[in-house]
């Protein structure tokens, strides 16, 4: 299979069957050495439970934090992430590289 | 996205047909495009590009705005004729990588599910248990009983197949033969070079694990770099 993406998104239908509300977060366009590749997704709840990746563990914090505005008001939306600023409050990558993130509501 | 589109997005990719899911960044228009429909698609050139690179991305819209593309092409699956030790060995790590794996061996003496828990087993001949399992461009198959008898007929069927992997099990000597044996099958040259013999990648392997490490990196390489490659040329 090589490509845990299947799971996440029989997940996705999983969680929305039993009655979740739920958005699911992929990665849209890649630059530089981006950490998960195009087509990567992460799958969050309501509650704030989340399942895969968009990066390695940089960005997930903020993409969680809109992906339920995007649950609570059902607008797709598009987030970029570039290169950390430590004197930044932003999310970013450390890798160096850049990714845009779409996260759009499950209904 | 609809739970419908979804609900259907899965049941192709359970059913390895090839789909794409078609999305506008901008107001979160989707469509999902099966294999079967790409033709008539406004955007069908590209679309059939991105599925055959296996590359997910922004394509230009037919308005010029940029789309985005979610290819999906099934999953990897791994078919092993021969359930010898370098099977066990093999089992544990492509279930580790995700993929899927049949192993097939008509001697029962050495398909049983004693020597491999959990892993789907085959005792027939690989003439009947290929027919059945139905090979196509998203599975390698690995020849790795030495039994001309045996593997002839499962490599016949790979590479009509079209198997994205072909590897077999054996030296040189033994590869000599083999390649005589499907010339005389009516195999040409460039047909039988798909065939990856000695299998795997030159480590030095010597154990049952380390040659199957040395197989899966294999078809690792074979599943990713080859469609890197196909992206540079692209």
């Amino acid at each position: 299979m090589l490509s845990t993406e299947d799971d996440i998104l029989r997940a996705a239908e999983g969680w929305r069957r039993e009655g979740r509300a739920v958005a699911l977060a992929t990665v849209i366009e890649t630059w530089g050495s981006a950490p998960r590749p195009v087509g990567s997704h992460l799958l969050i709840d309501a509650d704030g439970r989340f399942l895969g990746s968009v990066s390695g563990g940089c960005v997930e914090g903020e993409v969680i934090t809109e992906a339920l505005d995007v649950i609570g008001d059902g607008r797709a939306r598009t987030l970029e992430f570039g290169v950390a600023d430590e004197t930044a409050w932003r999310a970013g990558l450390s890798c160096g590289g850049r990714i845009r993130v779409l996260v759009e509501r499950i209904d | 996205m609809r739970l419908d589109i979804l609900a259907a997005l899965n049941a192709e990719r359970a059913a390895r047909r090839p789909v794409l899911l078609v999305t506008d960044p901008e107001g979160g228009e989707q469509r999902l495009v099966r294999g079967a429909e790409i033709d008539a698609d406004p955007l069908a050139d590209r679309l059939r590009e991105r599925l055959a690179r296996g590359a997910s991305g922004l394509v230009a819209g037919p308005d010029g705005r940029p789309v985005f593309v979610a290819v999906h092409v099934p999953p990897l699956r791994l078919v092993a004729v021969g359930a010898v030790h370098i099977t066990q060995a093999l089992a544990p790590m492509a279930a580790g990588l995700g993929l899927d794996l049949t192993v097939i061996d008509p001697r029962t003496a050495f398909a049983t599910p004693e020597r491999f828990p959990n892993v789907r087993l085959v005792a027939e001949w690989p003439d009947a248990a290929l027919e059945t399992l139905g090979l196509d461009a998203y599975t390698a198959l690995l020849a790795l009983t030495h039994d001309p008898k045996i593997d002839d007929p499962a490599l016949i069927a790979a590479l009509r197949a079209e198997c994205l992997y072909v590897g077999a099990l054996g030296s040189r000597k033994t590869h000599e033969h083999r390649v005589e044996r499907l010339r005389a099958a009516g195999f040409d040259a460039a047909a039988i070079a798909r065939i990856h013999a000695p299998i795997g990648l030159p480590i030095g392997a010597r154990s049952p694990a380390e040659i199957a490490l040395a197989i899966l990196a294999q078809v690792v390489a074979t599943l990713r770099q080859d469609r890197n490659a196909a992206r540079t040329e692209g």
